[in-house]
């Protein structure tokens, strides 16, 4: 990668950080609870009553009660270490492949003969 | 695309068409059970013709290039993580981003749907957020909706010759945003508000979630340009194979 790239993406990976650890800060006592949540809310809001869901996640009717908060964030983890090991056991393929390609060709300029 | 293939998506759009009760295509997760039943059809059925063509058009990039798999689950190993990450927003609450974006940039907005559609049913099951109930509202707005969009603007960008990266930022960014306009249509659509309609309603899910994601759509953005560089730099043979790349810039040697 050259180094200009690698400059632009630690940039980029900044102002992501600064993005998402800004409201954190800022907004001291807020709840940050989900919006999914939010959503419901307005759901009631808007048909008056307590909106009563008419299906509950099979998960929960399994283990019979609330998924707790603990073992939820678990999943969550789990979901996004599936997700990185997959996507980044591939990139370094990726990676070790160019390296080793590059040394390959650097091999062959060196003595285009001796792989004849 | 097969001639039987063609003649299955043809017949399957049929029958959503014929069901489906909204023509406009407009409609993030939605939880289990917040849905009515009908609804729930509903939308289940619009989506099965993007699933269907999805399916067919993963086969054949697959067929025709067995290394393209690998890019396939790096893609779909993205959306794993982009939409289990969530983030505090500016409003005080959290939300996740969808991922959709780079898949459909690199492979096209249907073969996504499938990639989606497994991240949702995953997250329904296993995490008991959005639902099994909801699964076909959500992969519409998530899974099809976003993915078509972000594919729309990246192609339009290209078109208009912004600079690449500008464009796939757009693409992913107003993409996610998408998604959470099409939820709260749909959302809209189930729960008409009593003065003002559907209208009112959707002005009201839209105001819950549009300036929580706002932030959110940025940060997809930004980390879809990040993976793109490094596709760019690592994976230039594979992505001359899916067409993304155009073979000329000196990759003689990594062919």
């Amino acid at each position: 990668m050259s180094k200009s790239n690698k400059k632009t993406i630690i940039v980029l990976l900044l102002i992501v950080v600064v993005i998402a650890m800004v409201p954190l800060f800022t907004l001291k006592g807020a709840e940050f609870g989900g919006s999914d949540d939010a959503g419901s809310q307005a759901i009631s809001e808007i048909t008056g009553t307590d909106y009563q869901p008419w299906f509950t996640p099979v998960l929960e009717t399994w283990i019979g009660g609330k998924l707790p908060a603990e073992i939820e964030s678990l999943m969550f983890s789990l979901q996004t270490g599936l997700g990185a090991g997959v996507l980044f056991f591939f990139l370094g393929r990726y990676v070790e492949r160019n390296k080793w390609q590059k040394k390959m060709c650097d091999k062959e300029a060196e003595s285009p003969d001796s792989l004849n | 695309m097969k001639l039987s293939e063609k003649r299955i998506i043809t017949l399957v759009a049929a029958f959503a068409l014929a069901f489906g009760v909204y023509p406009v295509a407009n409609a993030m997760h939605i939880m289990e059970g917040y849905l009515p039943v009908q609804y729930c059809i509903v939308w289940g059925i619009v989506c099965l013709p993007f699933l269907v063509r999805g399916y067919f058009s993963i086969k054949k990039a697959v067929s025709q290039n067995r290394k393209s798999i690998t890019l396939f689950a790096m893609v779909g190993a993205y959306i794993f993580i982009i939409s289990s990450l969530k983030i505090p927003s500016v409003t005080g609450s959290c939300s996740h981003m969808t991922g959709t974006g780079l898949g459909a940039i690199l492979f096209g907005p249907t073969a996504v749907s499938i990639l989606g559609l497994i991240v949702l049913i995953f997250q329904a099951i296993l995490l008991a957020h959005g639902g099994l109930t909801t699964l076909g509202a959500n992969t519409f707005s998530m899974a099809i909706a976003g993915p078509l969009v972000s594919y729309g603007i990246y192609i339009l960008c290209k078109k208009v010759k912004v600079n690449k990266r500008v464009g796939i930022f757009l693409a992913a960014s107003i993409g996610d945003l998408f998604t959470y306009c099409v939820t709260s249509f749909q959302l809209a659509a189930a729960y008409p508000s009593d003065n003002g309609g559907i209208t009112a309603s959707f002005l009201k899910f839209l105001g819950v979630f549009a300036p929580t994601q706002i932030p959110l759509a940025i940060i997809e953005g930004i980390l879809t340009v990040v993976i793109m560089i490094m596709l760019e730099s690592y994976a230039t043979s594979e992505l001359i194979d899916i067409g993304y790349m155009k073979g000329e810039i000196n990759n003689v040697k990594v062919k």
